[in-house]
């Protein structure tokens, strides 16, 4: 079967990424989980790379990987979380409920985009360059300024509502 | 094109099973994360496609609005923890009517 080496390479870090998902959802140990989340986070960021977004690749190890999912390890550390235990009494009937629901809602959205009408493929330029020209230019410079004037209001919050009451 | 929205799709459901099925409020915060990759990766797809940027840049913006919510919400199960130290979901049912 003849695949060029970039498919090859997004049906390989496709599957690392649902496979580390499913980890992330079925381990009982947070700390797994948010490690299987940082592989997934990493082979997403491969897939971006693949598909042609080198800066938000970036910015996803930068960001995701490197900032928030350090700052839940470092919650999951500091509240010493143990293993979650066993779900009591109907554990079985509420999974295979779930289970149904998302293959139902993956069902649905898979549908709505698989008949999507699209023209034919156009060549993308997204180099760091062009984006940083598309968001320090308007109408994308007001949300870039609102952006931090949101982060403030979430560092505010965060020291806020994490404080002790002394 | 097609197969990185099937793969958003896929990621999607399976983080929506995990804040269904999960007990432990950060492992619950993790699967939104999840459902927040997911919907940038089929932004990713289809500014591939269209030849855009517009689809990366809500992509950015996406981002800067995934990391300020973790923050917040990591400090709310920090507050809930210090009253309960708990971080079972079912134990905090004093909303529930």
């Amino acid at each position: 079967m003849t695949m060029d080496f970039a498919a090859l390479l997004f049906y390989a870090f496709g599957a690392l990424a649902l496979g580390s998902a499913i980890v992330v959802i079925s381990q009982r140990n947070p700390i797994y989980s948010a490690f299987a989340l940082i592989v997934t986070l990493c082979s997403l960021s491969a897939i971006y790379g693949l598909l042609g977004s080198p800066f938000i690749a970036v910015l996803q190890i930068v960001v995701y990987a490197g900032a928030i999912m350090v700052l839940f390890l470092f919650v999951l550390m500091l509240l010493n979380v143990k293993r979650e235990g066993r779900d009591p009494g109907d554990g079985r009937t509420l999974k295979g409920v779930a289970l149904a629901l998302a293959v139902l809602l993956a069902l649905q959205i898979g549908t709505v985009l698989m008949r999507a009408r699209l023209g034919p493929a156009r060549p993308l330029d997204a180099s760091t360059e062009k984006m940083a020209r598309d968001l320090f230019s308007l109408p994308y410079l007001y949300v870039f300024e609102a952006t931090s004037v949101l982060i403030l209001a979430a560092l505010v919050g965060a020291v806020a509502l994490a404080r002790k009451d002394s | 094109m097609q197969h990185a929205l099937l793969l958003s799709v896929g990621l999607f459901a399976l983080g929506a099973l995990g804040v269904f099925l999960r007990r432990n409020i950060i492992t619950i915060l993790m699967c939104i994360e999840l459902m927040l990759n997911a919907a940038n990766l089929a932004f990713v797809a289809f500014s591939n496609h269209l030849g855009t940027r517009e689809g990366q840049i809500l992509v950015f913006f996406v981002m800067t609005v995934a990391a300020a919510e973790a923050a917040v919400g990591l400090a709310i199960v920090i507050a809930l923890h210090r009253g309960k130290d708990t971080l079972d979901v079912d134990a905090f049912s004093v909303l529930k009517w």
